[in-house]
């Protein structure tokens, strides 16, 4: 297996050849907020919490979405990225309606996490307060609009590991959502197998199952990566 | 350069492209040709692209023996009368001025009618000697205006396709590549990358197939220059796709042309479908024949679509949202395999390279910035329409010589006055009035934080305020944010929101150390280009025009009025600074709710909207 050697921080650290970024980090023993990447599946980039500054790169490089290097001499921790990342996560509680007090999620919620792990005490932006709406059409699961993220990990899950594609993502900007099937009632799509998967891999309370209340949720979010490294090593296979 | 030289029939060019079309180009077009119809003698009537001065359409250039006049602003009612003084006058329009033809002319009208059509024609003439066509180099615009964009025997008589031809029998797809390098063309996308190291990088991918994609995306407000050329000559580009495939070695390629073009997209079609009948796509080259298969994509209404990696996905049929780079299209592109990616103008400037040659396209132009590029000039402006120039001109000879200075509107606050220049769209920033001798090339612009971008310039009067223009820049990347990254799809949010207190002259006086935080938040956190540079008009007003945005900042506190002030009810809804406190886990922390600053708000004008925003 070839190996590479890059520093994360001024720590020297050898990696496979072909890892990530994050992988690298991880590896150094560093730990890097991420909210939209999930091991198991593909990385997107749209969080921007996990950004890098790399030397002779001309902007800052989402780790999960870059591959390591050679000699690469990564800095995950600058005041600058400290600022940035604070900002981030304030953006998207300004923009959602997150209110953890009676949230399914509370105790277990990655971006109640995140905000804690950047310190965030209070948002400087002002609350948008936007008109959601929630879908309680499937008989096991619900959707709450107003507690998405849009990290897209329920759309990937679905068509990376389930392969049925249910989930997909509609209209732009502040008005993005996530739509099931053909714009339809989650309920009412066929293609939908009840499997879960997104359930478990959405970060905050906005996937949940039917009847859990606040601070019910527990989901399994390794199950994504248990599920692609069981395919990628044949674990179902007898000897 | 839109003028012709002196011929013995007279024929009469009518602009049939989208800006005179809009203008009543059309209307135009019909009756020219209805009255030619009628009329006794033969007048040729020749559909053509755009004649330039975009702002006067519609536009027609008249040429006969004595060379060429241009009019603007006709009305399908002066048809008629123009056929007949066409044919009678044999041409010269200086008859028309003299007075000679007009008894001469049979028309069911009376002879005092008839002086009185020929003085409304002669008040719609326009001077081709003015700065507007003599300071401008028609290369990439040469047959614009010119040939009929929708024949190709036109095309193919004005040299269409030559180039390609000849280059398939002399040289190899790397010659070709090293003849691009010498020439140092820039990408006309905006980015400015060295086309020929684009080239390369894709050529010098491990073999297997490769694509090659027109990018003809362009959406920013005030940017019709690719339109222009897709619809007025839309074979040269054709002919710099197929080159660009061959130096690639691509055998597949698509055209990307936005929805919101649909006679670009009907031209192009046309051109195409032309070009396959003709064969003309394809040719024997010595490593074999050459043949490429192009398709027209049309986009679906997304500005981001103009971002490579968005286009490719749009392209795939996925839905357009940006991917991080690397890896670079070049690397992986469509379908995973090599792709190229160049702007319509960059393609459109292959054969003019290969036609006169990489060293004297290399002399055109400024040293780092060759060759010449097309500006779309709008706004406040004399003369607005498509100009081009050699990179490397000054911005004073553009906006002032060109263009004819800032518009003079009577009664308009602020009217006549010229106060900055906006380059580049939303992406671009704008360049105040006392730095209109920066030559325009790629790092000049850069070096004063705006951008040449694809090539639109919006002229700002002194009646504009700028925090309204970067409010307007900053509320179109909203609405064109995809929405993948958080800092594009609620930053900008939070920015329009912050520049509404700013026009509404109700700031806060930390709202512009907060606004310069999220302009570096934004810009250097978004995952493409459309986020990245969504602050840039913000920034570059800032930098420029800081007393602006410091005086819509309110007085701060005066001791002892805070109390009073916190009563007044019309703070309540004007001191949205106060900081909602966010609930984590089930107690609400840091609730440091700030109290609304004591000052009567004032009631200010609204700001002036100038038409053309």
């Amino acid at each position: 297996m070839a190996v590479i050697t890059l520093t994360i921080d001024r720590q020297p650290v050898t990696v496979a050849a072909g890892s990530s970024l994050l992988q690298a980090v991880r590896a150094a023993g560093v730990t890097l907020p991420s909210l939209c990447h999930l091991d198991g599946l593909s990385p997107v980039g749209a969080c921007r919490l996990c950004l890098v500054q790399v030397e002779g790169a001309a902007r800052l490089l989402p780790a999960c979405a870059s591959e390591a290097s050679a000699g690469m001499q990564v800095c995950t921790d600058t005041p600058q990225l400290r600022d940035y990342r604070r900002m981030a996560v304030e953006l998207f509680f300004a923009e959602g309606n997150h209110v953890c007090a009676f949230c399914v999620a509370n105790g277990d919620c990655e971006l109640q996490d995140m905000a804690v792990a950047v310190g965030m005490d209070h948002s400087r932006f002002p609350y948008r307060w936007p008109q959601r709406r929630l879908d309680a059409s499937h008989p096991l699961f619900s959707l709450d609009h107003n507690r998405c993220i849009l990290c897209s990990r329920c759309v990937r899950v679905c068509d990376e590991i389930e392969a049925a594609h249910v989930w997909d993502m509609a209209e732009r900007g502040a008005d993005c959502r996530i739509i099931a099937g053909l714009d339809q009632p989650w309920g009412e799509v066929e293609a939908c197998t009840d499997c879960g998967k997104c359930v478990d891999v959405c970060p905050t309370g906005a996937l949940f199952h039917t009847g859990e209340g606040t601070a019910e949720k527990h989901p399994q979010r390794q199950r994504a990566r248990y599920l692609r490294r069981a395919r990628e090593r044949h674990e179902w296979q007898q000897p | 350069m839109i003028g012709l030289p002196p011929r013995p029939d007279p024929q009469l060019r009518c602009c049939a492209a989208s800006g005179c079309r809009s203008a009543g180009g059309a209307a135009l077009l019909q009756a020219l040709r209805q009255a030619a119809r009628d009329g006794s003698t033969p007048v040729t009537i020749k559909a053509v692209g755009c004649l330039r001065l975009c702002g006067r359409g519609p536009l027609l250039a008249w040429d006969g023996p004595a060379g060429t006049a241009l009019y603007g602003d006709l009305r399908p009612e002066q048809a008629a009368a123009l056929v007949a003084l066409a044919g009678a006058a044999g041409g010269r329009p200086e008859a028309l001025e003299s007075g000679q033809v007009t008894a001469g002319v049979t028309t069911r009208s009376g002879i005092g009618e008839q002086a009185a059509v020929a003085a409304s024609l002669e008040a719609c003439r326009l001077d081709l000697n003015q700065p507007f066509f003599t300071r401008q180099r028609s290369l990439l615009l040469e047959h614009c205006g010119r040939i009929d964009p929708e024949s190709l025997q036109d095309a193919l008589a004005h040299g269409a396709y030559g180039q390609l031809q000849r280059c398939l029998r002399q040289w190899t797809p790397a010659q070709l590549r090293a003849e691009l390098r010498r020439s140092g063309l820039r990408g006309r996308g905006g980015a400015g990358y060295p086309t020929g190291l684009k080239w390369d990088s894709v050529a010098l991918q491990p073999a297997g197939p490769r694509y090659v994609v027109c990018n003809a995306d362009e959406g920013d407000p005030g940017a019709f220059m690719n339109r222009s050329l897709l619809e007025g000559d839309p074979h040269r580009l054709l002919e710099g796709i197929a080159l660009a495939a061959y130096a690639i070695g691509a055998e597949r390629g698509y055209v990307y042309v936005r929805a919101e073009y649909p006679l670009a997209i009907a031209r192009m079609r046309l051109a195409l479908e032309q070009a396959r009948t003709g064969g003309l796509l394809a040719g024997d080259a010595a490593g074999g024949r050459f043949r490429l298969e192009l398709e027209v994509r049309v986009g679906a209404g997304a500005y981001v679509c103009g971002e490579e990696t968005a286009l490719l996905a749009s392209i795939q049929g996925c839905r357009g949202t940006p991917r991080p780079r690397p890896p670079f299209p070049a690397q992986v592109g469509l379908w995973g395999a090599p792709t190229l990616i160049n702007n319509v103008e960059t393609l459109a400037a292959v054969p003019l390279i290969l036609r006169l040659g990489s060293d004297v396209y290399a002399a055109i132009g400024s040293r780092s910035s060759p060759g010449t590029k097309v500006f779309a000039l709008s706004g406040a402006v004399r003369h607005s329409g498509l100009v081009e120039v050699p990179l490397g001109t000054s911005l004073r000879t553009i906006v002032e010589t060109i263009g004819g200075g800032a518009l003079d509107q009577p009664g308009v606050p602020g009217g006549g006055a010229l106060k900055a220049v906006q380059t580049g769209g939303p992406s671009g920033g704008c360049i105040p009035a006392d730095q209109l001798d920066t030559p325009v090339d790629y790092e000049s612009l850069r070096a004063l934080g705006a951008s040449i971008g694809s090539g639109g310039m919006v002229v700002i009067d002194a009646g504009m305020a700028m925090p309204v223009l970067a409010r307007h820049f900053v509320a179109f990347s909203v609405s064109e944010s995809c929405g993948k990254c958080v800092p594009c799809r609620a930053g900008t949010v939070q920015l329009a929101a912050l520049l509404d207190r700013f026009v509404e002259r109700r700031a806060a006086p930390q709202d512009l150390a907060r606004l310069e935080q999220l302009c570096a938040m934004v810009r250097d956190t978004s995952l493409c280009g459309l986020g990245q540079a969504a602050p840039s008009p913000v920034l570059s007003s800032l930098r420029w025009f800081r007393q602006e945005y410091e005086a819509a900042v309110r007085p701060p506190v005066a001791a002892g009025a805070a109390g009073a002030a916190g009563c007044d009810p019309a703070m309540a809804v004007i001191a949205p600074t106060a900081i909602a406190p966010t609930v984590i886990g089930s107690t609400a922390v840091g609730s440091t709710a700030i109290a609304p600053p004591a000052i009567a708000p004032t009631v200010m004008p609204p700001p002036v909207m100038p038409p053309w925003l």
